[in-house]
């Protein structure tokens, strides 16, 4: 790592003026950050900490929604939304491993949009709103491909707030060495339609397979899927994977999912 | 009941109080007062020609305080190959010299071209990345059969990519192919042995001190045999004469082969040191492990089997490509021919053998000895080869393999391929496996998978390796440049406790615990007073390393020697004590007594009567009771089982698990079963791992795709299951003391072609038209292989 | 430089750190607590594992200052006060569940933070608890015995001496 220094606001206030000096860069918990930090691919020169704001801790479940703060870590939305979202606490409780889980928080994994995370697929797959200190921003509108978000220089995720649906279920295919999904599938049934998001597979990062939710809208089951073709040419191809075995992996993950959910 | 604590007992290991509470003592643990840190500039590309290097603003930053380059090893030597291997034409093997530093090329990404030196790790980093170097890129050489066509070569100076081409036997070729011509039925089949990163956890690191008062260098660093690493520095590389080198491995974690050998780094640490009168430190990181530690496997590999129309075997043909990457490492030339080459009649009395391989240059990280060693390369190509002639011939795969075996009353049994057995039972151990594994139940898992959606399949295996390495004459004739004995030194101190000093050095087999067992044992005393001295080329009298599943096997039988010593002039002392003729001294439980009568004296009265010698007959016995014993082999011991396993096969996402893994080991007697247990599950956990898991990827311009565990697949504890493993049908060895043949290597031996085995058979339950997977057996490979059978 | 403080294994300390300074790294350098290894930069084998605030982290991928005001423990306070191996240490050297002894620290800080939140784990739940740590030595069949059998389940039919 090259050296810098590190400040611990306790306001997003502060941290949003922290974040204007030159070469800062926030931090939330770190578990992507810091290995990145230590090839020397970043060379910050501040890092803001985001984790000791109270105002992004916490979690709200009211009206049918679940409101998650930005800091708030996979391990305390795990342990805590259970009875309010079980399929979003069932992703949470397995992202990673229990040590990362207990550090690494939402607003950090929606923050990076690594194509290969898990909770894209949750927001995206939800529809959630991503909350940040200036705005809220709809999750149709805030992925946008690999590593690339809505965010401004500067703006912070605040906090997620998730609409609940009727059923929903997380298929996760895991690349074996890294342990993030080769190809992930979130699938979410409200009672306007159903959304599919997939993640892992794709170059442009998180996306929603329009075929799939238009076909499960009409008909939630697996059945409904499985006449469906993923077009494979925009599917990352590499070691682990071809773009033909991602698109099939898509399928199924996405079957399994609506099975597990009905 | 073996007495607790000895030969035959589970000892619960001594080792484990400081590793369990985080006082064990790794090479990165230590610190020195006024330590210093030393950085590697390493290439990001895999062929060029260096142009220049510029140090001038590396030198300038802060902390720097010195810079070395290829240059500045010009005048050293290289560090050698071990082994001399011969082509088929008689033409020694190419060896071009590995430097300390890259000079005028650089040949794989993380060949190091410069060491900075600084104060702290961070300013030695900081000053590495200002180091200029240009280099003209050439083509880079990665496939090997590419590498054997082109005109690129890693080594321009030797004008080919081939270090060897080496027929084993030669003589018994033309019989062979005769064989083969005329045969019933002949099974082909083409594989792939993966290249595989050995990973022990701890990484490598090397700790440079020269005094400035005696011209002493002392080498602290993670070593499997600090003794050979001390011969390679003074005879090769360095030059630092042997009595003014100590090099010693503390606790080491971890090494499946890739901590035998001599690296660059700990010559560099040595002479910065003493360039600048400081200790220097290395640590590697990671991801220069994966870049710059020997890797493993990496053969191709086409086999033949011809049978006869009983299913009688008659011959096994194979050529072979091994990758030896950009430079030998130590084992590198030994490891595809010698420990792969003469096991290829594997488990049977087939008539003939012949054995082509071919050894390949690339611009790959040098390619070595890892957990099994050519072993497993051989293995896996005859048990598949098997497996695929039985489905072909429409024969059981276990019949086919039973029809074949070496009988037990045909011991010794000279093998086709140049090796002569000395014991074994292997239809024992197949009997034994088919009991333990409940073969007989495998129908109602079968059904009980498919009822779930998935394809269940059984896999079988045998294996023979050949270890305890190695007898020093017969590896002469082979081409070693090295004795492959080892030593013990016992002292029995005045007030009865004892110091063991061996060659072996644990790098997680239990030494501590398993030598005091085998002494223990010896002198009727209690194992806690013995301790075990090793790791520390000043206080050993010689040793050549863990390795080979040798330690037990020939140190401990060094340890035997060395103890046997002590008695007869422990003996001796008693007789003098007694007042009795020493062949009238009877020693047993650690008491001796004069035959016939009630008198008698401790093996501890003894003890100190050797350090307080009144009354001595001097002339007759030396005071003091200590004795050292050198032991080379008579010959190889030979290791062998029988293996299944039992997988699912997800027909949707291709996805394998091994639900089953049971091993039935003959590893002659065993010294302590829990530890040789523990040896067996870790073999198979990275056997299970190199089957469908692990697979190390460099593209067509020799960057290292797996270069991470984000990339290289490691097996968790979720990947793997619980495993059966039974050794109740050892046949001692016949000619070692303690009739004993090593277990470290034989799970990674006998797996990975029992889990393909499984694999097919579970496709083929499927109605899948699938005769082989290349390894790592992945997810994605499954899927394509069912696409592709239709 | 920023100052730290924190309680480690109960005793206060304070220490100037960099901003860049891992907790691990103040673990093994400033305190001289070795025990704590790294095996990795990609924070994935866990041999770094250490409680901080009574959580299990990798303290690879923590900043020192992180850390400030909490209290964090590492293998060196996991023994009894007598010195005696405690259940989990205990567990594994009864059944076998260290071979080089370069996961373990690692492993017996995760075992200890999965026995807290689950007093009777299953082995798929221990197998799945340490998807975060990498042995190379044991294959973890006797690491997964030896947590189950410290959380007092009999182990006895799984096979191994
Ligand atoms: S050192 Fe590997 S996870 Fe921390
Ligand atoms: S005991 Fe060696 S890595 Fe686990």
């Amino acid at each position: 790592m090259y050296a810098f220094d590190i400040e611990c606001p306790t306001s997003v206030a502060d941290a949003v003026t922290a974040l204007q000096a030159e070469e800062a860069q926030p931090l939330s918990g770190g578990q992507t950050l810091i290995p990145t930090l230590k090839q020397r691919l970043a060379a910050p020169s501040t890092l803001v900490s985001l984790t000791k704001i109270p105002e992004m801790q916490g979690i709200e479940a009211s009206g049918g929604t679940v409101r998650i703060g930005g800091a708030v870590t996979h391990a305390t939305v795990a342990a805590s939304v259970g009875q309010a979202y079980p399929a979003l606490a069932d992703l949470a409780s397995r992202i990673g491993d229990p040590a990362v889980r207990n550090r690494g928080t939402i607003g950090g994994s929606l923050a990076n949009n690594d194509p290969s995370a898990c909770y894209p697929a949750a927001a995206l797959g939800s529809g959630a709103t991503i909350i940040t200190n200036t705005r809220e921003i709809a999750a149709d509108d805030y992925f946008q491909g690999m590593f690339v978000t809505a965010l401004e220089e500067g703006e912070i995720v605040t906090g997620v707030s998730f609409p609940v649906p009727e059923k929903a279920n997380y298929q996760k295919f895991i690349q074996p060495a890294s342990r993030f999904p080769l190809v992930a599938v979130f699938v979410a049934k409200y009672g306007d339609g159903v959304r599919v998001a997939v993640t892992g597979a794709s170059n442009e990062g998180v996306f929603r397979w329009a075929e799939a939710e238009q076909a499960l809208s009409a008909n939630f089951s697996a059945d409904a899927v499985s006449g469906l073709q993923v077009d494979d040419s925009n599917l990352i191809a590499d070691l682990h994977g071809s773009a033909d075995y991602r698109a099939h992996l898509i399928k199924v993950m996405t079957g399994r999912a609506v099975t597990a959910a009905a | 009941m073996p007495k607790d604590g000895g030969i035959g007992a589970p000892t619960r290991r001594r080792e484990d109080y400081r590793f369990l509470t985080g006082r064990g003592r790794y090479s990165d643990d230590i610190k020195t007062q006024g330590e210093c840190a030393a950085i590697f500039a390493r290439s990001t590309v895999a062929h060029g020609t260096i142009k220049s290097i510029d140090t001038s603003a590396a030198a300038a930053m802060p902390g720097v305080l010195a810079i070395f380059t290829g240059e500045d090893f010009v005048e050293v030597g290289g560090n050698p190959a071990g082994w001399l291997i011969n082509s088929r034409d008689g033409e020694p093997m190419k060896e071009p010299k590995r430097p300390v530093l890259a000079h005028g090329k650089v040949r794989h990404v993380g060949d190091a071209y410069a060491a900075v030196i600084a104060e702290t790790v961070q300013q030695a980093r900081d000053a590495a990345e200002m180091i200029e170097i240009d280099i003209e890129e050439h083509d880079a050489v990665v496939n090997m059969k590419d590498a054997l066509a082109g005109t690129t070569y890693v080594h321009d100076e030797i004008g080919t990519n081939q270090c060897f081409d080496w027929g084993w036997i030669e003589d018994n070729r033309a019989a062979t192919d005769a064989a083969i011509q005329g045969a019933h039925h002949v099974t082909t089949l083409e594989l792939v042995n993966n290249r595989l990163v050995p990973n022990a956890m701890e990484t490598r690191c090397s700790i440079g001190h020269y005094d400035t008062g005696t011209g002493d260098y002392t080498l602290h660093t993670t070593s499997q045999n600090p003794h050979l690493t001390r011969l390679l520095l003074s005879a090769f590389v360095m030059g630092i004469p042997e009595n003014k080198l100590t090099v010693i491995a503390p606790d080491v974690g971890g090494g499946f082969g890739s901590k035998i050998y001599h690296y660059g780094e700990e010559a560099l640490v040595l002479a910065a040191a003493k360039k600048l009168g400081r200790t220097v430190k290395w640590t590697s990181d990671r991801s220069e492990a994966f870049q710059t530690d020997a890797h493993g496997r990496d053969h191709v590999t086409k086999i033949e089997l011809a049978l006869d129309e009983e299913g009688n075997f008659l011959a096994f043909r194979t050529e072979t490509h091994a990758n030896v990457g950009a430079y030998l490492s130590n084992f590198s030339t030994a490891t595809p021919t010698f420990l792969h080459g003469t096991l290829m009649a594997g488990n049977y009395t087939v008539p003939n053998v012949y054995v082509n391989v071919k050894a390949v240059f690339t611009n790959t990280a040098p390619v070595d000895a890892y957990r099994g060693a050519g072993r497993p390369e051989a293995t896996y190509s005859l048990e598949r080869v098997i497996d695929m002639a039985a489905r072909e011939i429409g024969m059981d795969p276990i019949e086919l393999r039973r029809k074949n075996f070496i009988k037990p009353d045909q011991y010794p049994f000279a093998s086709a391929a140049g090796l002569e057995y000395d014991s074994g039972n292997y239809d024992a151990l197949m009997d034994q496996m088919e009991k333990v594994a409940d073969k007989a139940g495998f129908a109602a898992r079968r059904a009980e998978s498919e009822s779930k959606g998935l394809l269940r399949g059984f896999g079988v295996n045998a294996y023979v390796e050949a270890c305890g390495i190695a007898p020093s004459n017969l590896v002469g004739v082979l081409g070693s440049r090295v004795g492959l004995y080892d030593a013990a030194t016992v002292r029995v101190n005045a007030t009865g406790n004892l110091s063991v000093m061996v060659g072996a050095h644990s790098h997680g087999q239990g030494h501590e615990t398993v030598f005091p067992q085998v002494v223990a044992e010896m002198l009727g005393i209690d194992p806690g007073s013995i301790d075990i001295v090793h790791g520390d080329t000043s206080k050993i009298p010689f040793g050549m390393g863990t390795y080979g599943s040798r330690s037990l096997a020939v140190c401990g039988s060094a340890v035997v020697r060395a103890t046997e010593k002590i008695i007869v002039k422990a003996t001796k002392i008693a007789a003098h004590m007694l007042e009795a003729d020493a062949a009238d001294v009877e020693f047993k439980d650690g008491t001796f007594s004069v035959v016939g009568t009630n008198q008698s004296v401790s093996f501890g009265e003894v003890a100190l009567k050797a350090y307080i010698p009144h009354q001595f007959p001097i002339e007759d016995i030396e005071p003091g009771l200590e004795e050292t014993a050198f032991y080379d082999p008579a010959n190889f011991t030979y290791p062998s089982g029988a293996y299944c396993c039992e997988v699912e096969v997800d027909p949707e996402t291709g996805k394998v698990r091994v639900n089953r893994m049971t091993a039935v080991d003959d590893f002659g007697n065993v010294i302590n079963p829990m530890v040789v247990t523990g040896q067996v599950h870790g073999g198979l956990g990275q056997g299970i791992g190199q089957a469908l898991m692990e697979n190390t990827t460099y593209d067509s311009d020799g960057q290292l795709l797996s270069a991470s565990y984000m990339d290289y697949a490691m097996p968790r504890a979720d990947d793997l299951p619980f495993y059966t493993v039974d050794h109740s049908q050892g046949t001692a060895c016949t000619h070692n003391p303690l009739g004993v043949k090593g277990c470290g290597e034989a799970g990674a031996i006998g797996s990975p072609p029992t889990v393909v085995n499984a694999v097919i058979d579970a496709l083929q339950s499927g109605g899948k038209n699938v005769t082989h997977i290349d390894m790592p057996v992945t997810p994605h490979r499954v899927w394509s292989a069912m696409k592709n059978a239709g | 430089m920023a100052k730290v403080s924190m309680t480690v294994n109960g005793t206060s300390v304070s220490r100037e750190v960099e901003g860049q300074t891992l907790l691990v790294s103040m673990l093994r350098e400033d305190l001289r607590l070795t025990g704590t290894h790294v095996g990795c930069d990609t924070s994935q084998c866990g041999a770094c594992v250490v409680h901080v605030n009574g959580k299990a982290v990798k303290s690879c991928t923590m900043f020192a200052v992180e850390a400030d005001g909490a209290e964090v423990s590492t293998i060196e306070g996991q023994a009894n006060a007598d010195g005696t191996l405690s259940t989990i240490q205990q567990a594994f050297q009864e059944h076998h569940g260290l071979q080089c002894g370069f996961c373990t620290p690692g492993m017996v800080m995760s075992a200890a933070a999965l026995l807290k939140d689950n007093p009777t784990p299953t082995e798929g739940e221990v197998r799945a608890y340490l998807d975060g740590n990498i042995c190379r030595c044991t294959g973890y069949h006797n690491i997964v015995k030896a947590i189950m059998a410290a959380s007092g389940q009999d182990v006895s039919a799984i096979a191994a001496e």
